[in-house]
């Protein structure tokens, strides 16, 4: 396998923003323990700002890394651009990742997504369609793993 | 910083015993012993006394002892050649699902060329299942080849049983024992193994050389074309510095055999307490006697082994997982697959094999970092949590 990028060396060894909010105005989470990777993502959103985030991961060094560089990509920024973080940005933040372990952004991205859902059905202004047109499908993709 | 390796199972430190007994053979003794000069006539010499020095370690003749680029070839030498040299008689093999990729792949590569291959699976300690493998005999069958000691989780094969029954109808057995060799003293005549494969990077000789044992008599297609060497069952000129360091490596490792193997037991299971001691919620993984005196397979559940392989190696630790994330795939071990183990608990092993440069101490720098590591990575696993928040059920 290639070899992890400095980025994500930082990140594993000390990953930013590990833990969980109890009064969470949304909690995602993807993956499963049969693929080896499950990401749960935690947001405390105050006037559609994403004022607070942790999460919970079980994973490789990839899966730590990209959980942790998207808490930080997020915190701070509105809910509107939180949707528009793509595991492609979270990739280049990381400085690359090795081909086996893009997925792991993919699960970012995922988690993200998810959690926003959540607040949103939490909310519950939105209807389930258009939660879905604001977050997309954040059901797991596991599966795609096993190829 | 300083290297501390427990992954003897994946290479081990060159002996400087046998890299001196080498050096002569990569500088001024250079003569391809093929060459009818004195120069030539030297490297033969090397290259014969090392393959007696092989041959007196398992009980072998030197003529039944050929060298190869490594285990590898060895295997692909026994099982391919065999395969295709009684393939008039037969195209039916039998082998486990716990063997390594150099056994496994080469059986799937038969499968393609038409031959078929039953895969015996193993009891939840990794112990083949001999009733399983004696309903798999066919007419057709000419070789089983089963691993003598396995390389993630060390469980040692009932290697006299499996030879009886495959004798008993007239097919070959090969035994991967690349493994073994070194640990487990090996006997191929008083164990009825007609063919074995070894190593010489697996106990503290040079990598890329092997060696293929095979009886007399048994004939397998050459799978190297070009000259005579190896009695004309491999081409190529001869490995001399490797030979003579596989050679000297096997040597030095009977020379204090039980010692050596008193060690690794003793710093294995040292390991195995103070896990058990100081680590909840954990799975020790393989047969507990039945196992290689160096090896321990403990999944650390509701973590992943890539992140603790990450972190050893931060605090300068060498160890190896049987995680998706670190076999390049992303299935967890086939191996901890077959002994029955859930993917999440699969994915969460670390294997360490001691060698004979480990100390107790380094045991107990390992434990110790490994007590922090599994701490640190089940606060931030979500399996955890829900695990703990459940109330342990």
């Amino acid at each position: 396998m290639e070899a992890y990028s400095e980025k994500v060396i930082e990140h594993y060894s000390n990953p930013r923003n590990v833990g969980e909010i109890v009064d969470a105005s949304g909690v995602g989470e993807v993956g499963n323990p049969v693929c080896g990777d499950i990401m749960r993502i935690y947001l405390k959103i105050e006037n559609d700002v994403i004022t607070d985030v942790k999460f919970k991961t079980f994973g490789c060094g990839a899966a730590i890394a990209s959980s942790s560089i998207s808490t930080e990509l997020i915190k701070g920024k509105t809910i509107d651009e939180a949707l528009k973080i793509t595991n492609k940005q979270v990739v280049e933040e990381l400085g690359g990742l090795p081909p086996v372990k893009l997925h792991c952004s993919v699960l970012a991205e995922e988690a993200i997504r998810s959690a926003i859902a959540d607040y949103y059905r939490k909310e519950g202004k939105l209807t389930e369609d258009e939660i879905k047109a604001k977050c997309g499908d954040t059901a797991s993709h596991c599966e795609d793993c096993h190829h | 910083m300083k290297s501390i390796y427990f992954d003897n199972a994946a290479t081990t430190r060159l002996d400087e015993n046998v890299l001196k007994e080498m050096m002569p053979y990569l500088t001024e003794n250079y003569g391809n012993a093929s060459s009818i000069y004195k120069l030539g006539r030297e490297s033969r010499k090397a290259v014969d006394e090392a393959r007696a020095r092989i041959a007196a370690a398992i009980n072998a003749k030197p003529e039944e002892i050929y060298f190869t680029a490594g285990g590898s070839e060895a295997d692909n030498m026994a099982i391919r050649g065999i395969a295709y040299a009684y393939a008039k008689k037969g195209r039916h093999i039998i082998t486990s699902q716990i063997e390594h990729p150099a056994v496994l792949e080469t059986c799937r590569q038969l499968e393609k060329e038409k031959f078929e291959v039953s895969y015996i699976g193993v009891d939840e300690n990794g112990i083949l299942k001999l009733d399983e493998l004696k309903a798999a005999i066919r007419e057709d069958t000419t070789l089983i080849t089963v691993m003598f000691a396995n390389n993630e989780i060390g469980t040692i094969q009932p290697i006299e049983e499996i030879a009886k029954i495959a004798h008993e109808h007239g097919i070959y057995f090969h035994t991967d024992a690349v493994q073994a060799i070194g640990s487990i003293r090996i006997d191929v005549d008083a164990m009825g193994i007609d063919a074995l494969s070894m190593s010489g990077h697996k106990f503290y000789g040079p990598k890329g050389i092997g060696a293929l044992y095979l009886k007399s008599g048994i004939r397998v297609q050459k799978l190297i074309n070009g000259g005579h060497q190896e009695r004309n069952k491999r081409a190529g000129t001869e490995n001399v510095p490797g030979i003579v360091g596989m050679g000297k490596a096997i040597e030095m490792a009977y020379e204090n055999f039980d010692e050596h193997v008193e060690h690794m037991r003793t710093l294995r299971n040292h390991y195995i307490e103070e896990v058990q001691k100081r680590i909840p919620y954990i799975r020790v993984n393989g047969d507990l006697e039945r196992r290689l005196p160096g090896n321990a397979n403990i999944s650390f559940r509701f973590i992943e082994g890539e992140g603790m392989l990450l972190r050893l190696d931060l605090a300068g630790i060498c160890a190896s997982s049987g995680s998706a994330c670190t076999s390049g795939s992303l299935d967890p071990s086939h191996v901890l697959l077959a002994i029955g183990l859930p993917h999440e608990i699969a994915h969460g092993s670390l294997r360490i094999q001691i060698g004979k440069y480990n100390t107790l101490e380094e045991v107990d720098y390992l434990v110790d970092n490994l007590e922090k590591i599994v701490k640190g990575l089940r606060d931030m696993s979500p399996l955890y949590d829900t695990f703990i928040k459940e109330g342990n059920k």
